[in-house]
């Protein structure tokens, strides 16, 4: 069963100086449980906040990388709608005129903003794939984190093209029941543990095609995000669209513009 | 790493179906989850609730023996009843091994350690942050010390629930585990392992904070890429066992740790079965 994940980032363990010895751990775990492709997003140090330099400096460690393995890692530019000029600007050199294939958007500010609004429909414009984190915390959620109520509310504002919401909230029981109605919302499983049941939830409330594998590494293990399709009492059909081929359905008309085989 | 191409030849060819090959690791070796519940899950209806599922999943995934409480501890009062149930339940299924759920909040919870080891089970299992105290609690070293007297291990499972998910009715923050290791002191020959535990449950990583006990640890809880060898930079392989928290926890999460690191046959039969052994027969 092909697999590819939607969700990666630079391991931060101890010893690993550079972007190249990062993403070759990443791989190499990668590599032991049949994982194909990875999405890559943000660099090291993590800044929730990032200035434009920050960010810059984030995606040239990610294309860096994208360079030596360009046919297992896919680039997502990570960008602040905070600064949102710079923001289009780096959306220009990293996709349109770079490797990278999709948007990362973090917890910088909420996305129900026309800020976002504008670096989505720009996505879009490029075939971008766009992938907004959103948590639903029992505590409080940081400043300018979002929720899925905030992103299907963003989703319904852009024309039907897809957004990915990442975690599904975290909460999930509440993210599903959130993004259910907007049918252009995909749900990221990625990065929160692996509660039995959480899949099968999905897949009756939002179908097969609408969810895609992801885990959240380097801080969240392979395993226990895998785990979450593998364990999940669903159809092999099922599992295969969740695994990948949504995903390759969502990044193929960039991969192929680019000339990227897969 | 590998280049795509020969990654699909090799790796993706022959992890065609993780689950068969789950299945196939399984077979190869004992393997003992010391992290198993049944009973009532009180926030969600969990799908392989009922004992004869659970029996059938642990099964297919090659588990041999499954050290098991039951959640009905978690609010139930009448903690010797949900133990006896458990014990029952356990006969019937003979793959689960009783730990009796122990709620040392309880008036003459004592006598519910003396029945546990009545019903001839190995271990108890505390759930200090849902019964609520601490572990420097005067209760807790007694608790230990009987535990001890009785052959019983002592099984402290640290955190049921993501804190950031929880209900706010009920709240449970991850057991500080600070205390554990001046506890230990004052009550020699108990056998402690903790489960479902966070580095960041104590003021430094709980690995180094009770690098010096000899406490074990399950892995359900274990996560960032290759976790298991990054734990293994702090602490032996004799300190990790195979633990799954299931049913909650998809019961694949646990198995595919073991593929994820990089382990030596060693260091794989430590975790899947002997370290747990040599606890029960310390």
């Amino acid at each position: 069963m092909r697999i590819w994940d939607l969700h990666t980032h630079f391991p931060t363990s101890n010893g690993l100086a550079s972007a190249e010895q990062r993403a070759e751990k990443l791989l190499r775990c990668a590599d032991r449980m049949g994982i194909e492709r990875l999405c890559l997003y943000m660099g090291f140090p993590w800044s929730q906040d990032p200035s434009p330099e920050k960010f810059r400096a984030d995606n040239d460690q990610v294309m860096s990388v994208l360079k030596k393995w360009p046919d297992r890692l896919l680039g997502f530019v990570y960008v602040n709608p905070k600064h949102v000029d710079p923001s289009l600007a780096e959306l220009e050199r990293c996709i349109a005129n770079g490797p990278m294939v999709g948007i990362k958007l973090w917890v910088a500010q909420h996305c129900n903003t026309p800020e976002v609004k504008r670096i989505a429909k720009r996505g879009h414009e490029l075939k971008a794939v766009v992938f907004q984190h959103t948590w639903i915390k029992a505590g409080e959620n940081y400043a300018g984190e979002s929720t899925p109520m905030e992103l299907a509310e963003l989703a319904q504002g852009l024309g039907g093209k897809p957004i990915i919401c990442g975690h599904t909230g975290g909460d999930w029981e509440k993210g599903i029941r959130a993004i259910a109605p907007v049918p252009n919302v995909f749900a990221d499983l990625a990065g929160s543990d692996p509660v039995a049941g959480y899949t099968e939830m999905a897949v009756r409330e939002l179908g097969a095609q609408r969810i895609i594998y992801g885990s959240d590494a380097s801080g969240r293990s392979f395993s226990s995000q895998l785990a979450k399709v593998h364990g999940a009492d669903i159809p092999e059909a099922a599992k295969r669209l969740i695994f990948a081929e949504n995903l390759i359905g969502l990044l193929g008309p960039i991969m192929r513009e680019k000339g990227i085989k897969f | 790493m590998i280049p795509r191409r020969d990654f699909l030849l090799t790796t993706l060819a022959a992890t065609a179906s993780a689950a068969l090959a789950l299945h196939g690791e399984a077979s190869s070796t004992e393997l003992i989850d010391a992290n198993v519940w049944l009973g009532r899950w009180p926030i969600r209806d969990l799908p392989l609730a009922e004992p004869a599922a659970l029996a059938a999943k642990l099964n297919a995934n090659g588990v041999t023996r499954a050290w098991t409480s039951s959640f009905d501890g978690l609010m139930h009062k009448d903690i010797a009843g949900v133990n006896a149930r458990l014990v029952e339940s356990c006969r019937a299924h003979p793959i689960f091994e009783p730990f009796g759920l122990i709620n040392l909040t309880l008036p003459r919870w004592e006598a519910d350690i003396a029945e546990c080891a009545k019903h001839r089970m190995r271990g108890i299992r505390l759930v200090p942050a849902y019964h609520g105290y601490k572990l420097d609690d005067a209760r807790f070293v007694e608790a230990l010390k009987l535990a001890a007297s009785q052959r019983l291990v002592v099984q402290i499972s640290c955190v049921l629930e993501d804190e950031r998910t929880q209900n706010p009715l009920m709240r449970a923050a991850p057991v500080d585990v600070s205390p554990l290791a001046k506890a230990l002191k004052a009550a020699p020959g108990a056998r402690v392992m903790l489960l479902n535990w966070l580095q960041s449950m104590a003021s430094k990583p709980v690995l180094l904070t009770l690098a010096d006990t000899e406490v074990l640890f399950d892995i359900a809880m274990l996560e960032g890429i290759a976790g298991i060898e990054g734990a293994l930079e702090s602490i032996s392989a004799e300190r990790l066992c195979f633990g799954s928290y299931a049913p909650v926890f998809y019961h694949e999460a646990a198995k595919l740790k073991l593929r994820e690191s990089e382990l030596n046959a060693t260091q794989l039969t430590a975790i899947t079965h002997e370290n747990a052994k040599r606890l029960l027969f310390a």
